[in-house]
């Protein structure tokens, strides 16, 4: 575990940071596509030590956030029939539907069950064989393999009452749309850690190349990020625009090749809809045919005919998750939206950029500290 | 006779009970705050400190009571018996009282085997014996199997302060000093590893313990204002309760909390924050700046303070929440958690 305290050195940090504030001449846009890195800057505190010359905006990187409000109504909709078990993620239960969450469901006597791994997905369905037991899968290419590895395990075991509920985005083809869209203005990235693991560099070389902006995949400790907006200006100052690994330590430029063989053996790129921000091409991955047994929307389709969803009006979460608006700016933050009564998905999910501001900011600001 | 009036706030409590409104962050403040204080309000209950401090002859008297209702009831350092005796005797301890007696309820599952209750009875007997307390009344039911995970234990304390002792968050002033007894997350993390039968490769013990040493190491120093054991909701959330209480605004400094490095590991890994998760053999104490180094120096002599250490001020700044400097020197809020922490996605 020594490499942790490594990556946590102050005297380190204090190096970066110097470094940083020298090499930024003028304010930058970096936007750090993972939720779990908004949720480390704001954690240790890097957004306040590096503004104003480094502005961090925060991408569409959690996969709660992005999930459609339909998928949920759907896996609430799983979770009302008789005899059937939903487990997924702890996130996800608290993930507001047209008119429900999961964790309600729960508390009127659904049988949700909260897992760590696809894997334990899996041994309930085993252990309960009168049950109907559906995963409800979320993620990038983080967890895709692992829960199609899900898929492999209980067709070798026989299993015929287990299946996934999947909602699987990728990364790329969404940072595409976001370059594409010219509301959005970011100069740089801090490219996924833990995607990264998977999927290696390359898949990100488009947007250096066709784009020009550099990007740097990072790992989550707060040197891990320090060291990648010193790599980004770096990159600037030597008129580079490349991809380059910061979280050398668990990122190769070729991924898990065994990891990218299961994914694409059982997933399939599918146009997919991201909550806020609408509908990509081919940005998520479904269940090949070969699998259907195992894919609960094909399962249960007569269960899943739902009226269609409704969103709250009052949420901008999309403008949020794409960078063009701050949490600031949404009517509803902090006072009708609030981590104890979500309106937003950005305000659920740990990752999401709504609970990171308000968690480690709003009460500071709201109390006249130093950022009122 | 008066007619029963219907608490207002009561409305806003949500239609059921979800599991975070038993966690000790901001629904389970709500709950007490909206309903149990709403409808028992007196001066005692008011106080909300882990125990009422009670008008007595010959001295004044502390009372406290808590369920335990852990999962699962053995882990590595303890079970549910050393917990359900040293949680009570602790809420009496950190008032300042000297604790005396104890009653004990058990609720059975059907099915429990006989050799666990015997092994929980036996760590309670011993976790007395260390407290200095006897088990002097007690109740037992047993409930149809699948209605609890084996068994719950509920313990409630009576204990007796001595002349002089006024701790509360009422005392703590503007640059006061704060105190911490040890590492923080160690029960909390040896809980998770057995509840989730994960596999990691280090064994995290509970710090289960009682505190009744450590405080009795410092109870005459004048300059300690307050104490507090953080146990569920952890460091941040006592930190919270005190800076509410007091109007104040507890900062603690990141670099000086200790946290071993298995338990910091477990939490990177499940994308949790260790200062939330619980203990059950710490103390937080909150003492005038010029006794600080003195009460460091007594509690280093017993062994449930060993760690000892200053982790932070108590200042004027953000009037109400606590507060940590990180590592970066960056200042952030240390809100209560909304919700249970749940591990992160990716």
């Amino acid at each position: 575990m020594k490499y942790v305290d490594e990556y946590r050195d102050p005297a380190m940090a204090e190096h970066l940071i110097e470094e940083i504030r020298r090499l930024a001449e003028e304010p930058i846009s970096i936007m750090e596509i993972c939720g779990g890195h908004t949720h480390a800057i704001f954690r240790a505190g890097i957004d306040q030590v590096l503004e104003p010359q480094i502005r961090f905006l925060h991408g569409p990187g959690c996969p709660v956030c992005v999930t459609p409000i339909e998928k949920i109504d759907r896996a609430i909709a799983l979770a009302r029939r008789p005899k059937t078990i939903i487990a997924t993620y702890g996130d996800m239960l608290r993930v507001p539907g047209s008119e429900s969450t999961l964790l309600k469901e729960k508390a009127k006597g659904a049988q949700v069950k909260m897992v760590y791994s696809s894997l334990d997905a899996v041994a309930l369905a085993e252990k309960h064989p009168d049950f109907e037991v559906v995963f409800f899968a979320v993620g990038f290419e983080t967890t895709i393999p692992a829960n199609g590895f899900s898929i492999l395990r209980a067709r070798e075991l026989g299993l015929r009452n287990y299946s996934v509920l999947c909602n699987h985005v990728l990364v790329p083809p969404v940072i595409r749309f976001l370059l594409e869209d010219p509301d959005v203005q970011i100069d740089a990235f801090i490219g996924p850690g833990h995607v990264g693991t998977v999927v290696g560099s390359e898949d990100y070389r488009f947007i250096a190349e066709e784009f020009g902006r550099p990007v740097v995949i990072s790992g989550f400790e707060p040197n891990d990020i320090l060291q990648s907006v010193y790599m980004i200006l770096k990159q600037r100052q030597e008129g580079r625009r490349q991809v380059e690994i910061q979280y050398s330590r668990a990122v190769k430029p070729e991924g898990n090749v065994r990891a990218r063989a299961v994914l694409n053996r059982i997933f399939e790129p599918v146009d997919q809809e991201w909550r806020g921000i609408g509908t990509i091409p081919r940005s998520g991955m479904a269940i090949r045919e070969e699998f259907r047994d195992y894919d609960a929307e094909f399962k249960f389709q007569s269960a899943l005919t739902l009226s269609p969803a409704q969103e709250s009006p009052a949420c901008i979460c999309g403008e949020i998750t794409k960078g063009v608006k701050e949490p600031w700016q949404c009517e509803s933050f902090g006072t009708a939206c609030t981590p104890d009564n979500p309106i937003g998905t950005c305000m659920v999910s740990s990752e999401g950029t709504c609970a990171a501001y308000y968690k480690y900011q709003f009460l500071k600001r709201a109390a006249g500290g130093m950022l009122g | 006779m008066e007619e029963r009036r219907t608490p207002p706030r009561a409305h806003t409590l949500p239609e059921t009970i979800q599991l975070a409104h038993g966690t000790g962050g901001r629904l389970t403040h709500q709950l007490i705050e909206q309903l149990f204080l709403e409808y028992f309000r007196n001066p005692y209950l008011e106080g909300m400190n882990d125990q009422a401090i009670l008008p007595g002859e010959g001295g004044r008297l502390a009372m406290s009571t808590d369920a335990f209702v852990v999962k699962p009831y053995r882990f590595p350092g303890g079970n549910i018996g050393d917990l359900a005796v040293n949680g009570t005797v602790n809420d009496l301890v950190v008032g300042g009282a000297t604790p005396l007696y104890l009653s004990a309820s058990f609720i059975l599952e059907e099915g429990l085997p006989v050799r666990d209750l015997v092994e929980v009875v036996e760590s309670m007997a011993a976790a007395s014996a260390v407290a200095g307390v006897q088990v002097v009344t007690g109740d037992t039911k047993v409930v149809e199997r699948g209605s609890a995970d084996g068994l719950y234990i509920t313990t409630s304390g009576i204990g007796r302060i001595p002349e002089g002792i006024d701790w509360g968050p009422h005392r703590i002033r503007e640059g006061d000093v704060v105190i911490l007894s040890g590492s923080v997350g160690d029960h909390g993390a040896s809980v998770m590893i057995e509840r989730f039968e994960m596999e990691f490769d280090t064994q995290i013990e509970s710090d289960t313990a009682c505190l009744r040493d450590l405080v009795e190491a410092v109870r005459d120093v004048p300059g300690i204002r307050c104490m507090r054991d953080p146990t569920r909701g952890g460091l941040a959330t006592t930190l919270n309760e005190l800076s509410q209480s007091s109007g104040l605004n507890l900062r603690i400094r990141e670099r000086d909390v200790p946290i071993r490095d298995e338990v910091r590991g477990l939490c990177e890994a499940l994308g949790i924050d260790p200062l939330y998760v619980a203990n059950e053999g710490k103390l937080v104490c909150v003492v005038a700046p010029e006794e600080a180094e003195e009460v460091v120096r007594r509690m280093r002599r017993v062994k449930e303070g060993r760690e000892a250490r200053i982790i932070g001020e108590v200042t004027g700044e953000l009037p109400g929440l606590a507060s940590l400097e990180t590592l970066l020197g960056a200042v952030r809020v240390l809100d209560l958690l909304a919700v249970e922490q749940l591990p992160r996605i990716c």
